[in-house]
């Protein structure tokens, strides 16, 4: 589903990602663990299109399309979900027009027709329903007022409406309480544990994967990824930290 | 009804931004008086969205306790001049909301005095400018505080929002105050869209210019809110928004 090769990208000209490969297939859950400063967050923003992040080499093919011809619009219309780690609050603009007009802009561009304004809010409810989050909060403006643990649930919650093939993750369990966190790691079963999608989850911390259990765990130092291995790389590495894992894999 | 006879000057502070050739076309200005008695009140609507040239001055007296609410939208005139003379009586309570809406070498501008000539009243004033192409957007607000007036609240919040470098606003708040206990809070900022929420709304699907329109319909509607039109006067500036993007 997404292969990528060699990717490197720099922010601000400082090269950040030196020469990462990753490949994710339909039905995988990937984590992607590493200390601060690794470009965990980078490879999430590159992906997405973000500008400021620039790619210097490599390349991004997600289900045959070159990722990085594409617009950040068109990649979500292609199925790239990226969950922020600190959603943008906009004021004035409530999340049932933005997600309405947002899924309908999706849906024109595949040549699908659009939802209804009955068929959305039904969506919208099931999905709210899904991450135990109250249908008025979607009738406020995005994201405003929220608490950092209502913005990752609202975030589960445009995924679930958009429903992408491949949802990015970045720090979706930072700032969680521990009920929070198991709403959340369920939300993500729910919506993406299915064999025609896939998942990247980028973390710090080897909590949320006790909900959403990977299948392959990475360690990304440095712009690389140093380390990969299977779900229990994640519990040695919160025993042992990173400094151990990744200088083992340096002798 | 007062004629002012003789075309201003770029020197005419009240003129400095103004496009004098256009202006000249439709001077000299009637101005629309309106009287509102005490404990009286008052509201209107100036919606300008024809593509011709349009100057208007409104002149508003409050009476004791009396209230007006106006609403302004210039979305569409190549020259668009809407100014506002307002005297406060005791206790009165005025609101301004006023949206502007730009684009090629047009020019808009919301000239307003308020003037506070009683003990307590209140004015708020919110102008939304969003400019694109060459075009430019003027706000100038006196506020005159007389001696006696204690007690005054008056509030300017003006933002206007420069789609293209090319485009300009100005801003020019004035307070003039002679009289004690007085609240008089302005902010103003003339900035660009925030790029960090833009990609967050393309992030889910919407186009650029979808996102964009998102952003300024939120933007405009801050001088809608609140208004007994507010669901006309923006749908009416989203259509300008729409043919600006």
């Amino acid at each position: 589903m997404l292969e990528i090769n060699n990717l490197q990208a720099t922010v601000a000209d400082k090269p950040i990602l030196k020469g990462l490969s990753l490949t994710i297939n339909a039905g995988e859950i990937h984590a992607i663990m590493g200390p601060n400063g690794a470009g965990k967050s980078t490879l999430g923003y590159t992906l997405g299109g973000r500008p400021g992040y620039e790619v210097t080499g490599g390349s991004a093919t997600f289900n045959g399309q070159d990722l990085f011809e594409l617009a950040p619009h068109e990649r979500a219309a292609a199925g790239l979900f990226l969950g922020f780690q600190y959603p943008v609050e906009i004021p004035g603009v409530s999340f049932v027009q933005f997600l309405r007009e947002s899924a309908n802009a999706q849906r024109k561009s595949r040549g699908e027709a659009p939802l209804s304004g009955g068929e959305f809010l039904k969506l919208a409810r099931e999905k709210a329903g899904l991450l135990r989050m109250d249908m008025d909060m979607l009738k406020r403006p995005v994201n405003v007022g929220f608490s950092g643990g209502e913005k990752k649930r609202a975030e589960m919650v445009q995924m679930g409406i958009l429903d992408p093939k491949l949802a990015i993750l970045d720090e979706t369990d930072s700032g969680l309480d521990i009920d929070a966190l198991r709403v959340c790691g369920e939300g993500i079963n729910a919506i993406m544990r299915k064999s025609d999608k896939a998942v990247l989850l980028i973390t710090h911390y080897q909590r949320l994967l006790d909900y959403v259990k990977p299948d392959f765990v990475h360690v990304l130092a440095a712009g690389r990824i140093v380390k990969s291995g299977g779900a229990d790389l994640a519990l040695r590495l919160e025993e042992e930290g990173y400094e151990a894992v990744v200088q083992e894999t340096a002798a | 009804m007062t004629l002012e006879l003789t075309l201003p000057t770029r020197k005419d502070e009240d003129f400095r931004y103004s496009d004098i050739e256009a202006l000249r076309s439709v001077w000299p200005i009637v101005t629309e008086e309106i009287e509102v008695a005490a404990d009286a009140e008052g509201a209107l609507e100036i919606v300008e969205t024809g593509a011709g040239a349009v100057a208007r001055h409104v002149a508003i007296t409050l009476g004791k306790g009396a209230k007006f609410d106006l609403r302004v939208l210039t979305a569409g005139p190549a020259y668009g001049r809407i100014a506002v003379d307002v005297k406060l009586g005791e206790d009165a309570d005025f609101t301004l909301g006023a949206a502007q809406l730009a684009t090629g070498s047009e020019t808009l501008e919301v000239v307003t005095q308020v003037t506070h000539a009683g003990l307590n009243a209140t004015s708020a004033q919110i102008i939304r400018t969003v400019l694109a192409g060459a075009s430019v957007g003027t706000y100038l607000g006196r506020i005159a505080v007389e001696r006696g007036a204690d007690g005054t609240d008056a509030e300017q919040s003006v933002r206007a929002m420069l789609l293209e470098r090319t485009a300009t606003a100005n801003a020019r708040p004035e307070l003039e105050i002679y009289a004690d206990d007085v609240k008089a809070a302005h902010g103003c900022a003339v900035g660009e869209l925030d790029a960090q929420g833009l990609f967050y709304l393309m992030s889910r699907g919407l186009t650029p210019p979808q996102a964009k329109r998102l952003m300024l319909q939120a933007f405009i509607a801050e001088a809608f809110t609140g208004a007994p039109g507010e669901e006309t006067l923006s749908e009416a500036a989203l259509a300008r928004l729409e043919a600006i993007l």
